[in-house]
């Protein structure tokens, strides 16, 4: 077992950064938590600050105001940090990425483990996301 | 009805008038009567303020003041045309509370000057686009724009 | 001045699922001042739009808000077809306004939800957003995405809702109606929410005429203004209801203007079934192909409140300028009223109050920061002041 995959051996704990997003995927996401998906059965926890965190998890086109911000909650990450990029806006930029205030999609500001496209992902493409990123590590 | 009431009250300064129907009607008003017929229109009459448009056209800076007068459904847009050298006009947020935030807007991406407004700070969204340059004028152009 | 505590709530809180920075200056427990600060979600839409063709614009402004993606484009439409003159067939009038009743319907359940969640009372959270679960099937089966419906166009709406499917859709709202009496009667009857709602948040009637709220929150206050009855639109002069208002104008009476309203969508949605049927299947487009000269407004009710669109075309392809005001623009300007002078505890449930949607009002940045007597230092002194301690600090180095 690597020292990857002996961090991530236990359950994995969610901080939520929405960026200049439509609130499709935040919403999504919060739908993983709720009782038809239930995604806390597996002990995933959406958690308050990023230091408590295992996998950030991005959505939204990042624009010239966060960009900062996300770069700031990458660094105080504790390592390793599994990144998961979600929506159309968060893989590329979307509908979105033409703005004068686009600052480039997730993956060109901080390292992507796993990308969910889809506008939005229904949750259950996020769950399946989340699972291919066990499964990766 | 409402309008005729304003038409006779405001007879010069309102210059020209447009009913496209019943409920949508646009009055092209000279920008110094912007106060009294906006005190006039929100004090005694009840319209609600819903927003304003700014407009960047080759007449100049053009601003729609959109009002609601809810028991009719009617929209009443005061439209004022301002200088294209240098834009400025009257601030409405010492009276109401409403257009606060929508002439710091406007003032922010068009550059137009909103005389004695309470508080016209340059707080615009950082790091988005550089001081002094205002995106939603015509002129603007944008990195991708420069390097194409 | 007494000392005041900066409380920051976000940027990225755990509370909110949006990024956006209150400030909250406190006094002990009471809060003086509120300020906030956004641009964490500033798209430029409304530039985007003057480079998008009207047909694209429709997928554009439903990406302004996930939430409520039907009333953006449903206000665009409207005013396109203002500049064109057109009027819509009956049986695309009843669909639009079937997707947008249900839209109320799923976010009512989601605010509930949130709502819940604000006041730390999670079981309202998960019951409000198991039920809003049949809804969304709904969307899937009639438009065929959960959220970002893609159904509207100038002229009329992209699908068609097929007659051997009014039944299914008529059987999960009966099933949405028994979910929605069991969570009203819940909440309604909860001495726990009356306690932390009843109260709280106070908006009066002048506060509202003052800043131009509008929807649910000045409904709550007793402002009789909802632009479905006011400006009627698509099937809505078609049907039977009511608005339904409160006077209190507190937290409570917002959730209950929410809930009730969610009966009378249930109610509209059924009577525009039953147009349906009577309307022939498949027509429901009315061919556009030459947008004129000319300007127009549109308004319809998100929701949260009125959205209002004002389109002005030259003539080509695509919009000149396209201003957009969502309801929580003037919305969240009410925070400055509601919160102050309550505990730090009730901050947060009576900024949740109006149901701001931060994504709705950022298409366009807008920061806010009001002179106010309760202000410790202006902008520049603040810069000033942190100036002079990163000097001391590095003299100290």
């Amino acid at each position: 077992m690597g020292f990857k995959s002996y961090c991530f051996k236990k359950s994995l704990w969610l901080f939520h950064f929405g960026g200049a997003s439509c609130n499709n995927c935040d919403i999504e996401i919060l739908d993983c938590l709720t009782p038809r998906y239930d995604l806390e059965r597996f002990g995933m926890l959406l958690v308050g600050s990023i230091r408590h965190a295992d996998v950030l998890l991005v959505n939204g086109s990042i624009n010239k105001k966060d960009k900062p911000r996300l770069l700031e909650i990458y660094e105080q990450a504790p390592k390793p940090v599994l990144v998961v990029a979600i929506g159309a806006c968060g893989c590329t930029g979307g509908i979105f990425a033409e703005g004068n205030t686009f600052a480039g999609p997730v993956d060109k500001i901080i390292p992507v483990d796993v990308y969910i496209p889809g506008c939005p992902p229904k949750p259950e493409a996020i769950l399946a996301g989340i699972v291919k990123l066990l499964g990766k590590n | 009805m409402v309008l005729n009431e304003l038409q006779k009250t405001f007879a010069k300064e309102i210059l020209d008038s447009e009913a496209r129907s019943e409920r949508r009607v646009t009055l092209r008003i000279d920008p110094a009567a912007l106060i009294p017929i906006s005190v006039h229109l929100f004090r005694e009459l009840g319209f609600r303020f819903i927003i304003a448009s700014a407009l960047h056209t080759k007449k100049g800076f053009e601003i729609y003041y959109h009002y609601s007068y809810d028991s009719t459904g009617l929209v009443l847009n005061l439209h004022v045309i301002l200088d294209q050298k240098k834009p400025e006009i009257e601030s409405l947020s010492n009276m109401f509370e409403a257009t606060n935030w929508i002439e710091r807007e406007m003032h922010e991406l068009f550059g137009i000057n909103f005389l004695n407004h309470p508080n016209l700070e340059q707080l615009l969204s950082e790091g988005n686009w550089a001081t002094g340059e205002y995106p939603y004028r015509k002129t603007f152009k944008s990195n991708e724009d420069v390097q194409a | 001045m007494s000392k005041q505590t900066l409380i920051p709530v976000g940027p990225y809180h755990p509370l909110q699922e949006e990024p956006e920075l209150f400030k909250l200056y406190c006094d002990g427990e009471i809060v003086k001042d509120v300020k906030w600060e956004t641009g964490y979600n500033h798209r430029g839409i409304e530039k985007l739009a003057e480079k998008k063709s009207y047909d694209e614009v429709f997928f554009l402004v439903e990406r302004i808000c996930g939430i409520c993606s039907t009333s953006h484009p449903f206000a665009f439409a409207n005013s396109v077809e203002e500049i064109v003159g057109v009027e819509i067939t009956n049986r695309a009038k009843y669909i639009r306004t079937i997707i947008g009743e249900l839209e109320r319907i799923h976010s009512h359940l989601l605010w509930v939800g949130l709502a819940g969640h604000f006041l730390g009372y999670n079981t309202v959270f998960m019951w409000a957003w198991k039920y809003r679960e049949p809804v969304l099937d709904l969307f899937e089966m009639i438009t065929g995405n959960r959220n970002s419906y893609a159904m509207f166009k100038v002229g009329g709406v992209r699908r068609d809702i097929e007659n051997q499917k009014i039944p299914a859709i008529e059987g999960v709202l009966s099933l949405v109606k028994k979910k929605t009496d069991l969570l009203v009667g819940a909440i309604m009857d909860d001495p726990v929410i009356h306690a932390r709602t009843k109260g709280v948040g106070v908006l009066t009637r002048q506060d509202i005429l003052d800043f131009a709220a509008v929807g649910p929150t000045a409904r709550a206050s007793g402002v009789d203004i909802d632009v479905r009855r006011d400006d009627p639109y698509a099937a809505y002069p078609l049907v039977n209801w009511k608005v339904i208002t409160a006077e209190a104008g507190d937290v409570f009476a917002k959730a209950e203007v929410r809930l009730l309203e969610m009966y009378e969508s249930i109610s509209i949605i059924e009577q525009c079934l039953s147009g349906l049927k009577k309307e022939k299947e498949g027509d429901v487009d009315v061919k556009v192909k030459h947008i004129p000269e000319g300007y127009g407004t549109g308004r319809t009710e998100a929701p949260r409140g009125e959205v209002f669109h004002f389109v002005v075309s030259d003539g080509s392809n695509s919009p000149a300028r396209h201003k957009i005001r969502a309801p929580s623009y003037t919305n969240i300007a009410t925070f400055k009223k509601s919160c102050v002078g309550q505990s730090i505890s009730d901050a947060t449930i009576s900024l949740a109050a109006v149901d701001p949607c931060y994504c709705c009002t950022e298409r366009l940045a807008v920061a806010i920061d009001r002179q106010s007597g309760h202000r410790i230092m202006n902008a520049k002194e603040i810069i000033s002041h942190s100036a002079s301690i990163t000097d001391k600090l590095l003299q100290h180095e």
